[in-house]
């Protein structure tokens, strides 16, 4: 028994604007002529320019990008092995510590896991850079997507597996034609929150980072220390811009995807 | 013979760059500071043989442990991060509590829309949406601008750089975590209860007290924690939303390795920082544990 009330829309409304004002604030503020950032003067697109004349702007951006990519790939894989050895592979020595392992970093302080990393590479000697970055959010973001393949791996029909192995495939070929298709959608969620997470981690990388790798995050946050700065305001807005357009239309084909598998799944019953 | 490379590749990666790393923190909190490379003693040294570990192991103590008790700057950090979580994760109950009532009583063809712009932030940069604090909080900033034009004030409200912004930055980051679990309880619940409760002689709000509200406490719990948890060891709020007097354990760690460059102290303060972590996390686990009984 549903009624939406005054209450409710009032609680909705104040809810989403207190979510979306700062970050609307921001944008706006992005296009201000004046470098003072609290006095209006007038609109410019001159600190988008100024950004992209920044050079240690543009290589850190680059930087991100390449940790982002390989160590949400190799997150991926890693995650997804460990998913699949959570759900499908029984008992084995060791069990209970490994999902103690694979839950921990979820819930453990960035400040610890980077403090830590950083000890370790420093005990083996590995020089710290790129490598290094790519490493730590490897092991982080693997546990995220962990858990969001187990919780796909979870819900699907064993039967199927089992079909094809009785029908004569490898676990192998099992795995490659029946379970990874259906597990896709969640591996592909768990490669894009990987993706994020990296984009995104200011307190690991600057543990991990060396003086030549500095990351979007470290660089934004050195300069936010001192204060409001136009050039960041641009930056930020170019950033929620890419994300907001990411994720409508990430919502919009799996919307489009599960009307169009009702349609199938309606002609089936039909025919 | 595949299956066991399927369980070993992660497993030997998690012990590598997880347990190895937390095994090296915990001996090198019981070491001491040192001016050498690397910044602390005891080193183990193999060459030695036999006797070089056991001098290796004499040499470890509890000495940080009890120079954390000692200055009252750690123990005072731990409790105003305890106070600042536990009264900033009250806060978003309150604020998100109904926000995911209302985005439950909405109608159906609304929620993917609402969950959406639930989920959106999440996706935007942490520290991007604390940066944009920031600008709203300084003396000169847009809130004060506005108190003062409007006449609320007539001098400008001194918030950034104290406990109050990391109070909202706090509120402000973590809300989403806090609305997602409350409305999946919510939504799950079974509108017939209510019906019963209001044909009983129930008024709106005291089905609401009674039915509703219980109902979701498993959600509410779960969110609390989400918030709690990661709160607790925050680094980037304090530090750009909190001034010199904001004292936060993960602030704390940072500047002590960063700043002071000791390695064995801040590898201290990061066990007690776990220690004390463990308990809300066991409470945690034991929440989900129980709601996933109940929904079988």
């Amino acid at each position: 028994m549903r009624r939406f009330s005054w209450f409710n829309a009032t609680a909705l409304t104040l809810g989403f604007v207190f979510l979306y004002l700062p970050m609307v604030i921001l944008v706006i503020y992005s296009f201000n002529a004046s470098k003072l950032v609290t006095v209006w003067a007038g609109f410019s697109t001159r600190w988008y320019g100024e950004l992209m004349r920044n050079e240690a702007f543009l290589d850190a951006a680059l930087v991100t990008l390449k940790v982002g990519i390989v160590s949400s790939t190799l997150a991926t894989v890693l995650g997804t092995m460990g998913a699949y050895v959570m759900i499908r592979a029984g008992r084995f020595t060791g069990r209970t510590l490994f999902s103690g392992m694979i839950y921990a970093p979820l819930v453990m302080p960035e400040v610890i896991t980077g403090l830590s990393l950083l000890l370790l590479f420093i005990g083996i000697g590995l020089d710290r850079g790129i490598v290094t970055i790519i490493l730590a959010h490897t092991t982080f973001s693997m546990c995220y997507v962990s858990v969001v393949v187990s919780s796909r791996l979870v819900s699907f029909d064993r039967s199927l597996e089992e079909a094809a192995l009785d029908l004569g495939a490898s676990p192998f070929e099992a795995f490659r034609l029946v379970t990874l298709p259906i597990i896709a959608p969640a591996v592909i969620s768990g490669w894009l929150l990987a993706f994020t997470l990296s984009l995104d981690d200011l307190v690991i990388a600057s543990f991990t980072a060396g003086p030549s790798s500095t990351t979007l995050p470290i660089k934004i946050f050195s300069a936010v220390r001192l204060g409001v700065s136009p050039e960041i305001n641009a930056l930020s807005t170019i950033m929620i811009s890419i994300v907001t357009v990411g994720v409508i239309s990430a919502s919009l084909v799996s919307k489009r995807a599960a009307v169009k598998r009702q349609e199938e799944e309606r002609a089936a019953v039909r025919t | 013979m595949r299956r066991l490379i399927l369980i070993a590749v992660p497993y030997l990666w998690l012990l590598a760059f997880f347990l190895v790393p937390f095994l090296i923190v915990l001996k090198i909190a019981l070491s001491d500071y040192n001016l050498s490379i690397p910044p602390y003693a005891p080193q183990l040294d193999l060459s030695q043989g036999w006797q070089g570990i056991k001098d290796f192991f004499g040499d470890l103590d509890f000495e940080n442990f009890t120079f954390l008790t000692t200055d009252d700057l750690y123990w005072k950090a731990y409790l105003s991060s305890l106070k600042i979580a536990l009264i900033s994760t009250f806060i978003t109950l309150l604020v998100g509590y109904p926000i995911a009532y209302g985005m439950a009583q909405a109608p159906d063809e609304w929620r993917p829309t609402l969950m959406m712009l639930v989920i959106l932030p999440f996706w935007t940069s942490f520290l991007i949406r604390v940066y944009s604090w920031m600008g709203i909080l300084s003396n000169e900033g847009l809130l004060n601008k506005l108190l003062l034009s409007l006449g609320i004030i007539d001098q400008p409200l001194i918030i950034l750089s104290t406990n109050t912004a990391v109070y909202i930055g706090i509120v402000y980051t973590y809300l989403p975590f806090m609305i997602l679990p409350i409305y999946a309880a919510l939504e799950k619940l079974d509108g017939s209860l209510l019906e019963a409760a209001e044909d009983l002689g129930c008024s709106r709000l005291s089905a609401f007290w009674l039915v509703t509200f219980p109902l979701s406490r498993s959600g509410m719990v779960a969110g609390c924690f989400l918030v709690f948890i990661p709160a607790l060891g925050e680094f980037v709020i304090p530090s750009l939303l909190g001034g010199s007097s904001t004292l936060m354990i993960g602030k704390v760690l940072w500047e002590e390795f960063f700043s002071n460059r000791d390695w064995p102290v801040a590898s201290a303060v990061a066990v007690v920082l776990l220690l004390i972590l463990v308990i809300p996390i066991v409470l945690f686990q034991r929440n989900q544990q129980r709601q996933q009984e109940a929904d079988r």
